[in-house]
């Protein structure tokens, strides 16, 4: 029996009258590399956002890494790494001083932070690189050491929201070949993206439109069911929005308003 | 047959920096375009040129006939120009926003409506919001509406469809193929391979070099070798092994399998007692055409940045 990780039962988040996430139910299991997708506006952001416990569900269960995301979402937090495209490091500080920041940030002792810098360090080929501003890194170093802090503390889960962005193939590769060792490790991988081809190295991918969840399988699965080519063809005869609607006004409480927008 | 873009040997440094080394290249009227290659390539650098936001160090461009260096004015009422960040107005309202680049060039929305209806239609519905409160998709109709309101001979966009989900990308490839119809030329920039199998044509670019420029389908079967996809339960270790193996040339992850080349272009039945000894009992190995991707990465082997930033062994 695979061990769970995350469980998400009758999972509502709503604003206002909007509803972002309408009913969710799903499981993600240890070392698994699970891949969230969905249109613009679908929801997914949402749902990241309560299983990183950022943001509290209105109803139901969400458990991550054995805690509730209404109770405990500051040990959710300490229990997951997260890496979003958008922003991960600190561009004036140097590579060893984000490690620190994080490894600090986490609770890891000095001593440990140390000698897990070389280690990583080495693993990257980035030691000439360890005094080097975060700002002169090219975009696809940059990920990958994004994504080595992301896990740098041994979390249970990581997630990766959009993260391989803009990057050549090469580097792409290279990006998913970490990601292939972590769940290795056992360290689960949740990860968002817009990129259909991506989708296909995922171990399981569920398919949310109009904050439900309209497919949940192997990509493989899902390609023999809806008699496609590749997950792109699964993902457009689904995903496709009912009316071409904008979102829906942003909400005008609170710091959650981003949260609507993809 | 007159062309759209004719680049020849142009090149442009920034301090120390060489951006672009000798691209040439010529476009045809009424192409679709396409450049594709990673983050700091210098995709936006030749299109800054091309727009003539920014000027050469070497070479010359001369777009729809005109030299970019001494025809800059007239040229400009004829591009129009998409960037790769949102550029228009957000505290202006849709509709706004459309009238106001209108003006800028010296037209009115009706004008040249019809060049953008089925475009704008989609977004009509929603004139009076502000822009900066559309959704990602909306944002990108509404920016090719703007950019197209002056009915310019060169349409340049710059990574349109960058953070755009797949529905909403494969609308918008459809809009691009239907203003073939109107004699616009279109360049457009991607760093993904599947949009450059819409193109007409595509130029491969990388480190400021332009590697290959073909019809897509040309650059595909450019792949030199043959190609075999290997798929197994355990990808990790699949991968690692099959680096190990003596007669791989080259294993790369791609979607649900490893795309391994091997030396003579034929793997021996030993190969599954192998796999097997590195516990990786259940692999299926097939022979598979290889997709641009992989001729992409044929082609970046070897010596490039990305390689030599690799701590892996590739």
């Amino acid at each position: 029996m695979k061990n769970t990780v995350i469980s998400v039962k009758n999972l509502v988040k709503k604003f206002g009258s909007f509803t972002a996430n309408d009913n969710l139910n799903f499981e993600v299991y240890e070392g698994e590399i699970f891949g969230f997708l969905g249109a613009n506006g679908a929801g997914k952001t949402t749902a990241l956002r309560i299983l990183s416990g950022l943001s509290s569900p209105t109803s139901g269960e969400v458990i991550v890494a054995g805690y509730n995301a209404k109770k405990d979402p500051e040990k959710i937090k300490k229990n997951i790494g997260y890496m979003c495209q958008k922003f991960s490091l600190y561009n004036d500080l140097n590579i060893r001083e984000n490690i620190m920041l994080y490894g600090g940030i986490y609770g890891m002792s000095k001593s440990l932070i140390e000698k897990r810098t070389e280690d990583l360090l080495e693993k990257l080929n980035f030691q000439e690189y360890g005094d080097r501003m975060i700002s002169d890194l090219p975009l696809g170093l940059k990920q990958k050491l994004a994504f080595s802090v992301a896990v740098f503390h041994e979390p249970k889960i990581v997630f990766l929201d959009e993260p391989t962005g803009g990057v050549d193939p090469v580097t792409r590769r290279q990006f998913w070949e970490m990601i292939y060792e972590t769940a290795d490790r056992g360290i689960t991988v949740f990860v968002t993206t817009h990129y259909m081809d991506e989708a296909e190295y995922c171990d399981r991918i569920s398919i949310m439109s109009d904050g439900k969840i309209v497919a949940l399988d192997t990509p493989a699965e899902l390609k023999r069911q809806y008699n496609a080519e590749s997950v792109e063809e699964v993902f457009v005869k689904i995903a496709r929005p009912v009316n071409n609607q904008p979102h829906p006004p942003a909400p005008s409480s609170g710091g959650e308003v981003k949260t609507t927008y993809d | 047959m007159q062309k759209a873009i004719e680049s020849s040997g142009i090149g442009k440094k920034f301090r120390e920096t060489e951006a672009l080394k000798d691209i040439s290249f010529s476009v045809n009227e009424s192409e679709i375009f396409g450049f594709v290659g990673p983050d700091g390539a210098g995709k936006t650098t030749l299109f800054r040129i091309i727009t003539t936001l920014l000027l050469p160090d070497e070479g010359k461009m001369k777009v729809l006939g005109m030299d970019c260096k001494t025809g800059f004015k007239e040229l400009r009422k004829n591009i129009g120009y998409m960037p790769g960040r949102f550029s228009l107005y957000q505290d202006l309202s849709v509709e706004e926003n459309l009238n106001f680049y209108a003006t800028v060039f010296g037209t009115t929305v009706k004008e040249n409506y019809d060049l953008i209806s089925d475009i704008y239609s989609h977004i009509e519905p929603f004139k009076k919001r502000l822009a900066g409160k559309l959704s990602g998709g909306m944002k990108q109709k509404l920016a090719l509406s703007c950019a197209l309101i002056h009915k310019p001979g060169l349409l340049v966009l710059d990574e349109p469809t960058t953070g755009v989900d797949a529905v909403s990308r494969a609308e918008f490839w459809e809009m691009l193929k239907k203003l073939r119809k109107y004699n616009i030329t279109i360049i457009v920039s991607t760093p993904y391979m599947d949009e450059a199998m819409r193109c007409d044509r595509v130029a491969l670019i990388q480190e400021g070099h332009l590697l290959s420029t073909d019809q897509p389908e040309k650059i595909r079967e450019g792949f030199s070798r043959k190609l075999f996809s290997i798929k197994a339960p355990e990808k990790y270790k699949l991968i690692l092994a099959l680096r190990k193996y003596p007669d791989t040339i080259t294993a790369y992850p791609f979607g649900d399998s490893v795309h391994v080349t091997f030396n003579n272009d034929k793997f021996e039945n030993s190969i599954y007692e192998y796999l097997g000894n590195q516990g990786i009992n259940n692999a299926v190995i097939t022979e598979t055409k290889a997709g641009i991707e992989d001729r992409f990465l044929e082609l970046m082997d070897g010596g490039t940045k990305a390689q030599r930033h690799n701590g892996e062994k590739v």
